[in-house]
């Protein structure tokens, strides 16, 4: 595991709750002020939290054979991971790794996901981490499996592995035709010792050539769930006896309780009232009710106002100011003198994942045991977090992650499944909580903001001689240029963010993606070069074979592809200035993604639309290529959000578009004709694919803004008035 | 104050005893239990909150119970016959049109609204609805893919008649 893997995707420091001996419960949120996000340094989180070893982002795996695949007598195959599924695919791909191995259909293995009482922790559902780490993870468990299987029928029947097939979920002796299937494994007396035994590293696996039901279009197991709305979703689960709660938020961050009477709301029929410190919260027989009660303590409440923050309109002044130990200086300033250069500044906004089921959490004590159905990317994570606000010990607190209504990253805390169970605690009863929207976009955390200084030179021949870029507060994904150039010097420098940030698709790479990539077609430009010669001349060596599995050549090898198929160097040819094509490429988490795409611009109503949109993606070995279409084109429409209009508006404290109606996500007509390339290397390890495709729309679509108009796009999203 | 609110849900009467201000998404969620259909935001910004009133789609979230008094009530949990999936179903399992799937029983429902009402329906007609409709996942084209064979299919069995 190379560390750079692990960056960005440690747990955020979550709302500090604290019910337990303490009694200082939400001081980082309310009294602290501010919420500050870790994770962005560097470290691994278990450096950061010195937390126990469950929850960390890799997870500590299965622990033996048996915690990974359960086999029944009766035949059933149930499979076990730690992942979540919220969307991007991992209950289909787990499902076909262990159905490959074993000899299987898909549709023959039972696939059980993130029950903290169930299944190994695999880490957290985050950094395109299932794919490359626990698909094979599975695969090697089902092997061992199969591989048992064999031995069984060896010894039985006193023959040689090589003349034994397993096919159809049974071992079969060709010549003698005699078969044995996993239910006969599963009754076998040495078969439950066989599996107490850790899952062996060396298991040969099945060469890509010969997968029959990895690199197929396996849908979703439980889709026809989904179209018929059977699948209880976490904001779904239903408890006997349930309870509906709200929690009393603060009016604006930083903001703290300094006197409430909840006698009124107390005195309401089917109405319990929860005060514990600063944190306040009711439950009632249905939501409405609860609200009503609310309603009634928000009344009483009186807050003092938290320290003066900046508002989004103040931002790049604010975080340049903040920058830890000042913005860097380019060290290469002394060569500067006198020579082709350039400098700019770029910035990204905060932004929402909004995922379209908001947070969500049903919580039900029994005997001191606390129950938790939650949407999260991180259940062993949520488990300590209940653990540390409750002060439970691990074994009582068991965490179930039903597949969920979306994350993005926005999900890698427990902050709801806290507050539900605070609820139930107190109510004896099982509560479920479902924050609003206007929580949701308020009191998750936002992908962060950034600033980007980038200077650079350019030498006699117009190639890039030197190369500073320094991120300021979003992170350090993809800081580093995939380009060649003469000297160079990336980095990044966290600041004070004045938000709650944590992880999104990509994370930083959207930002230093952005920026790189916009700068590198005004370097273009300043060479009088093509966007596309200029990148493709930057790229070394130049000379190599498109099919090398260099990071070079991958880059390529997609710029090439989405270039062709785009027609670019005749469209390009074209001038006019309500119509541009702009191009953008890049590598994040070892997969590789090129984009060009066609803009029009109404200058006089300061309108930009986006035509045509066509995208060659590579991650390798494909694993399931219809999950992979949908993953690649639901990135390029929340990149397209992201490049026209969504940016989180703040002052004072208070988050000014709360609402779908304030902030404008996309929808079916924001959709340009969309073609998307996805490149099969089979002779290439498989890369996860939710995020990296998203990381070259915003930059593709300014670099078009710029063709058209000859005006540089700085800033995120793109305005054209 | 609750009071008594009768609808034909899912084709059979049922009296509710509720507070009839409460939106009847909440009523349908928490009440009846019948959470296929989904809270999105709760200003009909998303109709991932859709079911049919009286065959017309409609935000369940900005709703009243009070509204659907004497009304026809149809959710995704009533939109299948006789186990049976109803055609509009059955094209997004066929393209796999979701991703969460938290906005999609929404979106089968509004789409299921405009073809029932009318099965001639063109795909303009039909996306002229969804584009009320949000999914956060952006499985928007494949969405489009299955109404293309929903508007299809209806054309094909409309030309076998």
């Amino acid at each position: 595991m190379k560390a750079e893997e692990v960056l960005d995707f440690g747990p955020l420091e979550s709302f500090g709750y604290d019910f337990g001996l303490s009694r200082r419960s939400f001081t980082k949120l309310l009294g602290g002020g501010l919420m500050l996000a870790v994770g962005l340094n560097g470290k691994a989180p278990a450096q950061e939290s010195g937390q126990r070893s469950h929850g960390g982002f890799l997870g500590t795996g299965a622990r033996n054979l048996a915690a990974r695949i359960h086999l029944g007598t009766d035949g059933t195959i149930t499979v076990m991971a730690g992942k979540v599924e919220g969307g991007q695919g991992a209950r289909a791909e787990l499902t076909q790794a262990a159905a490959e191995e074993l000899r299987v259909p898909a549709s023959q293995v039972q696939m059980i996901l993130a029950d903290t009482e169930l299944v190994p922790d695999d880490g957290m559902t985050a950094g395109s981490g299932t794919t490359p780490r626990t698909v094979p993870a599975v695969r090697q468990g089902a092997a061992a499996a199969r591989n048992l299987l064999i031995g069984l029928a060896c010894s039985q029947w006193e023959v040689e592995p090589a003349a034994l097939e397993v096919r159809d979920g049974r071992v079969v002796h060709g010549t003698s035709r005699r078969a044995l299937s996993y239910a006969d494994l599963a009754k076998s007396a040495d078969v439950a010792k066989e599996f107490e035994q850790a899952i062996p590293s060396g298991v040969q696996l099945t060469p890509v050539k010969e997968w029959r039901v990895m690199g197929t279009p396996v849908l979703r197991p439980n889709a026809r769930e989904i179209v018929t709305g059977t699948r209880q979703f976490p904001s779904d689960v239903t408890r006997p006896g349930m309870m509906y709660g709200k929690i009393l938020r603060p009016p604006s961050y930083g903001a703290k309780l300094v006197a409430i009477d909840t006698t009124r709301a107390k005195a309401m029929k089917d109405v319990a009232v929860v005060q514990d410190d600063q944190f306040v919260g009711v439950v009632a027989r249905n939501s409405s009710l609860a609200l009503d009660a609310l309603a009634e303590l928000a009344k009483t409440a009186k807050w003092q106002d938290g320290p003066k923050q900046p508002s989004s309109t103040e931002l790049i002044t604010y975080l340049r100011q903040n920058a830890e130990g000042g913005p860097p200086q380019n060290p290469y300033a002394g060569e500067l003198a006198g020579a082709n250069a350039l400098r700019r500044t770029y910035y990204v906004p905060y932004i929402q994942h909004a995922p379209l089921e908001p947070r969500a959490a049903v919580a039900e004590w029994s005997d001191g045991k606390l129950t938790v159905w939650t949407g999260s990317q991180n259940p062993f994570g949520v488990k300590n977090e209940l653990a540390r606000a409750f002060h439970l010990p691990d074994g009582n607190v068991r965490v179930v992650i039903p597949d969920f209504g979306a994350a993005f990253g926005g999900k890698h805390t427990g902050e709801c499944a806290v507050e539900a169970a605070r609820l139930a605690k107190a109510a004896g009863k099982p509560v479920s909580l479902r924050w609003s929207r206007e929580e949701e976009f308020t009191w998750a955390y936002f992908r962060p903001a950034a600033v980007i200084d980038a200077e650079a030179s350019l030498n006699a021949q117009g190639k890039i001689a030197t190369w500073h870029f320094v991120n300021i507060n979003s992170g350090p994904n993809a800081v580093e240029t995939p380009y060649s150039v003469g000297k160079k010097d990336c980095r990044f420098v966290e600041s004070k963010p004045p938000l709650r940030h944590g992880s999104y698709r990509g994370l930083a790479a959207t930002a230093n993606n952005f920026a790189r990539e916009v700068f590198m077609d005004e370097l273009a430009a300043q060479a009088g070069a093509d966007p596309l010669e200029f990148r493709m001349a930057h790229l070394h060596p130049t000379n190599e074979d498109p099919s090398a599995g260099t990071p070079a050549a991958r880059l390529r090898a997609v710029l090439e592809k989405a270039a062709k198929e785009f027609r670019w160097t005749e469209r390009a040819k074209q001038k006019r200035i309500d119509i541009g094509v702009g191009l953008a490429c890049g590598v994040e988490k070892g997969s590789y993604v090129a984009a060009c795409v066609e803009v029009a611009i109404d200058h006089q109503r300061g309108k930009l639309k986006v035509a045509h949109i066509c995208e060659a993606y590579e991650c390798g070995a494909i694993v399931n290529p219809a999950n992979l279409l949908s993953q690649v084109q639901g990135a390029v429409v929340m990149g397209l959000g992201a490049a026209l209009r969504e940016e989180v508006q703040f002052e004072n404290g208070k988050i000014l578009n709360d609402s779908f109606g304030k902030y404008l996500v996309p929808r079916f007509d924001d959709v340009p004709g969309m073609e998307i390339h996805l490149i099969d290397r089979p002779d290439l390890p498989s890369a996860g694919a939710g995020e990296t495709p998203i990381i070259v729309i915003a930059p593709a679509i300014a670099n078009a803004v710029f063709r058209a108009t000859g005006k540089s796009v700085q800033g995120l999203p793109v305005r054209v008035a | 104050m609750d009071a008594p609110v009768v609808i034909t849900l899912n084709g059979k009467s049922q009296k509710v005893v509720a507070d009839p201000d409460r939106p009847l998404l909440e009523v349908l969620r928490e009440d009846l239990h019948l959470t296929g259909t989904k809270f999105g935001c709760g200003e009909g910004a998303c109709r991932a909150c859709t079911v049919l009133i009286n065959g017309q789609p409609t935000p369940s979230c900005i709703t009243p119970l009070s509204a659907v008094d004497g009304q026809t009530v149809l959710t995704i949990e009533g939109l299948g016959r006789d186990g049976k999936l109803h055609p509009v179903q059955e094209a997004f399992l066929a393209e796999g049109a979701f991703q969460c799937g938290y906005c999609t029983a929404g979106m089968i429902m509004g789409v299921a609204g405009i073809m029932n009402a009318n099965p001639g329906a063109s795909e303009a007609e039909v996306m002229a609805e969804l584009q009320t409709h949000i999914c956060r996942c952006g499985s928007y084209v494949k969405y489009r893919a299955a109404v293309r064979r929903v508007v299809g299919l209806t054309q094909i069995e409309q030309r076998r008649a």
